[in-house]
């Protein structure tokens, strides 16, 4: 008997296996030649000098030892990219959770509110760029304007050192209804009898909120979180377009010096060798957040 | 509002006694409350949508405002004259028209890649069984983590040596293997499809080919909106790799058109602006016709536009 459906299931399972490599086929080619290589190629590049036209030279740990010793640029992406990520991460956060908040009450309309709030999430980084470079024109922008009728005296935004860079996070404020979609999805989640319970125990909105919402809602939070995190640490349509990493290189953010080197100037050894730094440092930065999200994240089975 | 609706039949059967004037009176101040603060979340909603909207009304203000009233003082929100012929200076100044062809075609390159490539392998990875699988799905999910920008390098270089620098081949190409995302949304998708309907047909002697085409992929349609959305979006909206690839200005996507001309005409917002505005035009369109699909989407799997 076991031996019948060996032999007869055999042949069957062989051809499924079969037709299931062939189904993974695309896949499997573009794992290989888009991923695979590519990064082991960036791995080996980063230990090298190229300017692409002549073969590359292996200059061992020259690279890294240049970019943490000797170069002034490096630090400066570096800390204007944490500074970003420092300053955007919580804004975004607590922006996003508030609004969906609101939106999440069961109220008629909601739908018009959440389409509105969203439209910013689905304009081009170059349209995004180039309108708030209009509105925070410093004298004609509409923001100092409005600011001017207020009487308080707008800074010059992009255009002073110390305001470039909040700018560019305000900016990214602005497309927070992405985010707040994602919380609004998560807080939909939470089962509402969790929430009729309390009340008969007369635990107040605040309560309510503080022990049942932001609990349910902390896996969400964390995968927002990390996806926000690595798209901050990713700015590049913003600088390049309004600021080019101006005034003073206080925009000057990491993928905008990672792409000057490789493309304007052509190190591409070098910039291998930053691409490299950047994808440890969001690796390591998952990882710590993750490892924090013991502590803090709530799963329904605990 | 569960709870005035409780309260109804009661207070229409009770109608005139005393006890139940005080019920009423209780419920009034409840509804009253209630619509209240119904008011308040609206003022408060308004508000912010008003300022989340200020810089695309004035965008739109300022393309259709005169040279010289876009850097009136004081700025005025409603122009003197709306000037609808800024729209086709737009036009004639920057080659809009050719830039959005150029993203249009490498839209729809993307958008056939991808539904020539995902619902094949999803089905693969959802359906069929064979060595390996769990590992290859556990492979193909942790290279979403990588930042593309590592890849940039070696890929540019290959095509650089295979010619196609300046080609839309590096932009188009990547599709034909699959988006992990997508192959993701899509095997979740197929795994909520009964696998009595494959079955059936297998009896009826269809092959596994036929019943991811015949069956699986006709059920499949949500789904593939979302894909053929979000591919839309995308790419109508990606910019460093184009930048990276193409090097002849009449090649140029929209969202590298647009940056070049960024400084260039530094004095003309207005047709500026209307260009912009141009751009965003039909990212806009589909995103009102798509919200709904598009925003499932985006709560199921995290993503963004």
């Amino acid at each position: 008997m076991a031996t019948a459906t060996w032999r007869t299931a055999k042949p069957q399972a062989r051809r499924e296996a079969i037709e299931g490599y062939i189904s993974l086929l695309p896949w499997m080619i573009g794992f290989v030649g888009f991923t695979a290589i590519p990064l082991a190629a960036s791995v080996y590049l980063g230990f090298t000098q190229w300017n692409i036209i002549e073969p590359p030279q292996w200059i061992g740990l020259d690279n890294y030892v240049r970019m943490f010793t000797r170069d002034p640029l490096f630090w400066q992406a570096l800390k204007v990219t944490l500074g970003f990520v420092a300053l955007s991460l919580p804004l975004k956060l607590v922006f996003g959770l508030g609004l969906a908040l609101l939106l999440n009450l069961k109220i008629p309309g909601m739908n018009f509110f959440r389409t509105v709030f969203y439209i910013p999430a689905v304009i081009s980084g170059v349209a995004v760029s180039l309108m708030w470079m209009w509105l925070l024109q410093p004298d004609t922008g509409v923001v100092n304007t409005m600011l001017y009728f207020l009487g308080i005296q707008g800074p010059n935004w992009f255009w002073d050192p110390n305001w470039a860079l909040p700018s560019v996070a305000m900016m990214s404020v602005w497309k927070v209804g992405g985010s707040a979609v994602i919380y609004l999805a998560g807080l939909q989640n939470i089962p509402a009898h969790l929430y009729e319970a309390a009340q008969i125990d007369g635990a107040g909105r605040w309560a309510r909120f503080w022990r049942i919402t932001l609990p349910l809602l902390t896996p969400t939070l964390f995968f927002q979180l990390i996806i926000e995190m690595i798209d901050s640490f990713k700015v590049f349509t913003e600088a390049f377009v309004i600021t080019q990493g101006g005034p003073l290189k206080a925009t000057y953010f990491y993928l905008l010096y990672f792409y000057e080197e490789a493309f304007q100037n052509f190190n591409m050894g070098y910039a291998s060798a930053l691409a490299l730094v950047l994808t440890i440092i969001i690796l390591l930065a998952t990882v710590f957040v993750n490892y924090t999200s013991k502590r803090w994240v709530f799963y329904e089975s605990e | 509002m569960s709870q005035s609706k409780d309260l109804g039949p009661l207070i229409a059967a009770e109608a005139g006694g005393s006890r139940n004037r005080a019920i009423t009176s209780a419920i009034n101040g409840v509804t009253a409350r209630r619509w209240l603060g119904y008011g308040a979340v609206y003022v408060v909603l308004t508000a912010i949508a008003i300022v989340f909207m200020i810089p695309l009304l004035w965008m739109f203000a300022t393309s259709l405002k005169s040279r010289s009233e876009i850097f009136a003082w004081p700025p005025s929100w409603i122009p003197e004259q709306p000037l609808w012929s800024n729209y086709a200076m737009a036009f004639e100044k920057y080659p809009l028209a050719r830039f959005m062809m150029n993203t249009s075609v490498l839209v729809i390159f993307n958008i056939i890649g991808e539904l020539l490539a995902v619902p094949l392998i999803a089905y693969g990875f959802a359906r069929l069984n064979f060595p390996f699988k769990r590992v290859l799905f556990i492979l193909m999910l942790s290279t979403m983590m990588i930042p593309g920008q590592i890849k940039l390098i070696p890929l540019y270089s290959i095509y650089s040596r295979l010619g196609l620098v300046n080609t839309y081949v590096p932009l188009v190409l990547p599709a034909f293997f699959g988006n992990p995302f997508f192959i993701f949304l899509m095997v979740q998708y197929i795994r909520t499809i009964p696998r009595d309907l494959d079955e059936a047909a297998r009896i009826d002697g269809a092959g596994t080919w036929t019943i991811l085409y015949r069956i699986i992929l006709p059920l499949c349609k949500p789904v593939l909106a979302v894909m053929i959305v979000f591919t839309f979006l995308w790419v109508w909206n990606d910019f460093l790799q184009p930048l990276i690839y193409l090097n002849d200005f009449y090649s140029y996507p929209i969202s590298v058109g647009l940056a070049f001309f960024r400084g260039r005409y530094s004095v003309e917002w207005n047709l500026f602006m209307a260009a912009t505005l141009v751009s965003i035009l039909p990212v806009l369109v589909l995103y009102f016709f798509a919200q709904r699909h598009l925003i499932g989407g985006i709560a199921s799997l995290g993503l963004k536009g």
